[in-house]
Formats: C-alpha cells, structure tokens, sequence
C-alpha cells in the first residue's frame, strides 16, 4: 500500500526522522494560512502517489503566504500528469506546504528488502534526486549498502559507515547516523517495503533533513497496523482495481482488449502472455484465487465486462481446488444474470473437467470453448479482433 | 524422487481449519501417511479421522513425524514454521498465502539455525507421483517418471503436469517454491537435488517475473547441473512497479524482467520455451534428443 508524502512525513517525524517543517491544505485559504505561520519562503507540493511531480509542474515555490495561495488554487483540482501516472493524470487533492529548505548537497538514503539474501538492505548514494535505478545502472559504485541484520536489525556502526560514506562530517555525521537508524526503526516498526529520502539534503544552516519521502507498506501486514491502513487513499487508485480487492480478486487493469480470467497467478500471467503470443493484447491481470466460489467467479465477469476496451473474454482455468464443475455453475450464472454481450471463450482442464464441459455444451449459451491454452488464445484473439 | 516419498510421514499444522482438514484428507487418499495434526489447545481430540496434538513436538514423539504440512493462517504461520523446525522434523512444507514479509526474514534466519528445510510459504507444496503428496496440487493430474519440476507458481505448474502426462511424459518430483519474497528452498537448492537424484533425466523450471531467483538458477545450471533443463518464465507481458498475484511477482526498478531471466537461463544452456502452450513438447522434443 502507498501513502502520500505528507502522511509519510508525519509517520518519519514520529520516529525522530528530520523532515521541513510544514502542514497540508486542501484549500488555497488553509494554504495561505500555513504559509503564514511559517514564514519566508515556502514549497507548495501537489499529493499524489506517484513521482515525477516536480517535472509535471506539481512542486511549486513560494515568496508569500498570497504565492502559496495562488499556487494551491493552480494545483488542486488540477490532473497531474507524471511518467507515473496514468494517462490522463491524477487529481490533486492535497497540497503540501513546507518551509523551503536552502540546499548545500542532494543525498539518497532507503531502506527495502534485499530478496537474494532474506533480509533488509540499507542503501545511501550521494547521487541524490536522481532515479535510484538510473545511478544503479550507470555508475553502481555510487551506491552503498549496509544488511540488517534478520533478527537484530541495523547496528550503530553500519549506521555510522552510511553516514560517512554520504560524505557527511561532524555533527552531520551523528545526525545523519541517527536518521539511518530511525528511518530503518520506522521500516520495521511499521512494516514498510520501501521507505525512501530521496532527497536526503544538507541545508546551507547544516541541517540533513528529508525533503522527499516515500513510504509503501507490506499489504499482507496491514491487519496489525489499523493507524497505516486509516492512511489509505482510494481516490489515487482506479475504480475497478478498488472493487476488485473489496471480493479478494486479484485484478490489474493493462491497455489491451482481450479481458482475461485465470486462476493462479503464475498462469494468469502466463496466459497473458499467451494472449500477446497470438498476437492480442490482454485488457488485463485476473487471478480469481485457488477456491473461487461461484459468487467470486460472477463478480470477477461483471468487472471484465464492465471495462470499455475488453472486445472478448478469455477464461483460462486448470482446475485443481477449484473445480470445473463449479467454475462452469458459476460462468452460467454470471452470464445469465449479466448477459452476454462478449463473445467468450472458455478454455478448463483438471479436476471435473468432464462435468464442467458438459454443463457449458448443455447451457444453451453462445460460449466458445477451446481445446487446450494454445487454441482459447488464437480463438479470443480472432473474436476481439472481429469485434472491433 | 527427492524430499517426500512413501517413507514420509506428515503432520497437518492448522488441521482444524477448513483447507487444512480437506487437504489432509486429499493427500491420505493419494496413500501419503498422515499421522495427525497439531492445534494448540486441541490435542487430545480427533478431528475428521485425524489425531489432534497441541504442539508439533508431541506428533514427532508418538507418531515419528518427519514431514510437516502448515495450513496456519497467516498472522501465526511463521511461528508455526518455527515451531515445526524447532520440533526436528526436517521437512517443513507452509501452503500458507499472505505471510508478512518481515515474519519470514526471521524465521528463515531461525532455520537457518537448525537442519530442516522450508518449502514455501505460499506453495502448492511437493509431490513425489506413485510415494507421496504433500500439498494442494491434484494428483491425479501426475504421472511416475523421470522429469523433475520446480516452479514459484501453483496452477501454472498444473498446466506442466498435465501437459507432460497427457504425452506420457512422467515426473520424479514436482516442487512448488512458492511466489513470496522470501521462501525457504530456491530454485537453486531443487536444481542441486534434481542433479543428484539418478531418477531425474531431465528438469522442467518454471519462474517468473520479480526478483532474482532465475538469474541464480542460470549461474547455477551453467556451473554444476549436467541434465537438460526446459525453462519457461511467466510475466512476459507484465506492466512494471505492479504485484501481479504473487506478493514477490513484481518488476521493481526496471529489474526481474521476464527477458532478463530469459537470457540468463538462455545462456546458461536450458531451452527456453516462449509459449506456457508448449512446454510439454518441448520437454518431450528434450527427452527425445537428449
């Protein structure tokens, strides 16, 4: 799950991570009021959950409190359109409005999990505000790391080893370890997948503060964290990605016009591939899960179809858990209660699978079945094209 | 065969709950010896046919159990990887989806400390066609034979089975690894078992997008295995920076593409498969030539 930067900053202050002091508006008046009581110059931030935000025009810099007004007016209610975001943009809701901090060096400080060793890895590079990905692919020796240790987590030293390694000296060194530990104490605390200063800065008064900061967590430890789920932000997500979790169907929406249903994530993905093999595009990621009920089947058909640019539907299951039979119970339903206004193409194999072919050819419904994944794929791609 | 076969006797972790009673009852019908099943707090009493302990340390001493099977619902399931491990037994198998990340980077490190293994979490779990079932997978589907599977998906590897079966193609192992960011036994530590094993002529390796599993099989193929390996890596069409299904399927960074892993198993000598339609016949055009 991804919050905003606001949210994240706050979660970081209260782990005595140093952030700019500052507060959020959702209107131009609340803006001209934080900026007022912040004096001097200030930032106005557009909040949304994705990056890119200062190219796209979503950071703002402000002389008074009657700018900062004016910038909040520009951007909320304003699509902003990032290399993040989709196409059309996400509307700002919230602007962030921070004291603006005078910079003496841009650094990068995160914590994520390094899979291939199991464990937590810390990485500082003093290439800040640049793409991570691009200064690991250009120059990686810019990059360095400390492991946590799995049950002992991050030790003084290895803080101190970061800090020094940023190039900070002194008191910034101290700060800047203490910063590495704090961040890493929140990251574990809070159960975070990523938790990102990116800048990490040195201001010209000496301060390291974090001027950006990006937290996503751990959705499968969300139940023991009731304070980081209050944070979740639907209006950042898309309408049917939402509606999809509220069944538990694991659905991603992509730009092609073959709507895809599967059980299994390894075969939803491959299908999709099998999809663009045949020389279509999946609509989409369906995974309805190992057991899904009929109910499940019958929402996760009623989200395809209910997507514009799905021209035909694939239905893709081998049947293990879930059985044919009740798959097909279930598709006859949906079909009878939705109607049929796609062509669809069912391919099923395993458990039942007899049964469940026999209730499809009894059903008296205009379904196409295949005979193996290579064939429901030529089928669907052929009625989507007719179709169009 | 490797890791389960007719001597393997499991216990059933979490047996009083809904998937973990049927499934103990699909693996007994397949004829793997199912002692019983541990619920704290139940022991004592049976549950659909099956002896209930409180702890996993009471099945190993009255019933020998070596294999354990975790249907434990997330939130306890690592304390139940643990508390297995800490029992002896040496084979831990979690089916268990939904695990925090951060409860498996310890008890992986707790394991590491002890001598079982860990299959899974979030895995079909492993059978051995003609010993032993132990996990979720259909077994009707398997075949016995001489091809080695190992995969981080679950119908996926369904699709395999059924696809080398319906040509006649047997398995001596098929092995689910699971799809979570942490997982006990990799591709590589299987890949290391299938060499060893004189029963596995040939390799069947199904990965896909996130991570970099992949990568370390291809080194490891190159450098030690000796038999052919078919491989087919999912996600080809994947959008990156988005978890597809499994929490550890995801392109982060622009690293853990399925092209990526593609051309490192390419490379390293296993045949590629581009469609999930064709891998049976490529395994079988494998075995033909090899």
């Amino acid at each position: 799950m991804k919050i905003h930067e606001y949210q994240a900053k706050a979660l970081l202050r209260e782990f005595g991570v140093a952030v700019p002091r500052g507060d959020v508006a959702d209107s131009p008046e609340r803006a001209h009021e934080i900026a007022r009581a912040l004096g001097g110059r200030v930032v106005v931030k557009a909040q949304v959950h994705a990056g890119g935000r200062g190219k796209a025009g979503g950071i703002q810099l402000a002389e008074s409190p009657a700018a900062a007004e004016a910038a909040a007016k520009q951007l909320l209610g304003m699509r902003l359109r990032t290399p993040q975001t989709p196409p059309e943009g996400i509307e700002v809701r919230r602007v962030l409005v921070e004291e603006a901090s005078p910079v003496r060096a841009e650094l990068y400080l995160a914590v994520t999990l390094d899979r291939a060793r199991s464990t937590e890895v810390v990485m500082a590079s003093q290439a800040g505000g640049m793409e991570i990905e691009e200064v690991a692919a250009r120059s990686p020796e810019k990059i360095l790391r400390e492991w946590a240790h799995p049950a002992l987590g991050l030790q003084p030293f290895q803080a101190r080893r970061l800090a020094f390694g940023l190039g900070l000296a002194g008191e910034q060194q101290k700060a800047g370890g203490t910063l590495a530990q704090n961040l890493f104490a929140c990251y574990r605390a809070k159960d975070c997948s990523l938790a990102e200063l990116n800048p990490l800065v040195v201001t010209t008064d000496g301060r390291v503060l974090a001027l950006d900061a990006k937290l996503t967590f751990d959705d499968n430890a969300l139940f023991r964290h009731p304070d980081v789920t209050a944070l979740r932000d639907v209006h950042e997500e898309l309408p049917l990605d939402v509606e999809a979790s509220r069944y538990g169907l694991n659905y991603i929406k992509l730009d092609g016009s073959v709507g895809c249903m599967v059980n299994g994530a390894g075969l939803a993905m491959a299908t999709m591939d099998i999809v663009q093999l045949a020389g279509g595009e999946p609509a989409n990621f369906l995974d309805v899960g190992g057991g899904a009920s009929p109910e499940q089947i019958e929402n996760a058909f009623r989200i395809l179809s209910s997507d514009p640019s799905v021209k035909a539907v694939f239905i893709n299951v081998f049947g293990g858990i879930l059985r044919c039979d009740r798959l097909a119970a279930g598709v006859i339903a949906a079909v009878r209660k939705l109607g049929l206004k796609l062509p669809v193409v069912v391919r099923m194999e395993g458990t039942n699978v007899e049964l469940g072919r026999k209730m499809l050819a009894e059903s008296g419904l205009a379904l196409t079945t295949a005979t193996d994944m290579g064939d429901g794929a030529q089928k669907v791609v052929e009625l989507a094209r007719a179709a169009r | 065969m490797i890791l389960v076969d007719k001597r393997t006797r499991v216990v059933v972790p979490g047996i009083t709950g809904r998937e973990g009673a049927f499934h103990a009852a699909r693996c007994k019908d397949y004829g793997t010896t199912v002692v019983g099943g541990v619920t704290p707090g139940k022991g004592g009493t049976t549950h659909e046919g099956f002896p209930v302990w409180n702890t996993v340390a009471e099945a190993v001493a009255t019933e020998g159990a070596t294999c354990a099977l975790i249907f434990v619902p997330p939130a306890a399931a690592a304390d139940a990887i643990m508390e297995a491990a800490a029992a002896g037994v040496p084979l831990v198998v979690c089916i268990t989806e939904g695990i925090p990340v951060a409860d498996m980077v310890r008890a992986k490190e707790f394991l590491s400390r002890t001598t079982s293994r860990l299959v899974g979490p979030n895995c079909p779990g492993l059978i051995t066609p003609g010993q032993a079932k132990v996990g979720i997978m259909p077994g009707h589907i398997h075949r016995e034979g001489h091809v080695g599977v190992v995969s981080r998906s679950g119908t996926l590897t369904y699709e395999v089975v059924h696809q080398l079966t319906t040509r006649g193609i047997g398995q001596s192992t098929c092995v689910g690894i699971g799809g979570d960011p942490v997982t006990g036994t990799s591709f590589v530590d299987v890949l290391r078992l299938f060499n060893d094993d004189p029963e596995t002529h040939a390799i069947m390796l199904i990965g896909e997008i996130g991570g970099s599993a992949e990568e370390e099989a291809a080194a490891f193929i190159r450098a030690h295995v000796r038999k052919p390996v078919v491989a087919f890596i999912a996600g080809q069409t994947a959008p990156p920076g988005r978890r597809m299904g499994h929490a550890g399927a995801i392109i982060a960074g622009g690293r853990g593409t399925a092209a990526e892993k593609m051309r490192a198993l390419e490379a390293a000598g296993a045949r590629l498969v581009p469609s999930p339609a064709d891998m049976g016949k490529q395994v079988a055009a494998t075995l033909g030539t090899a």
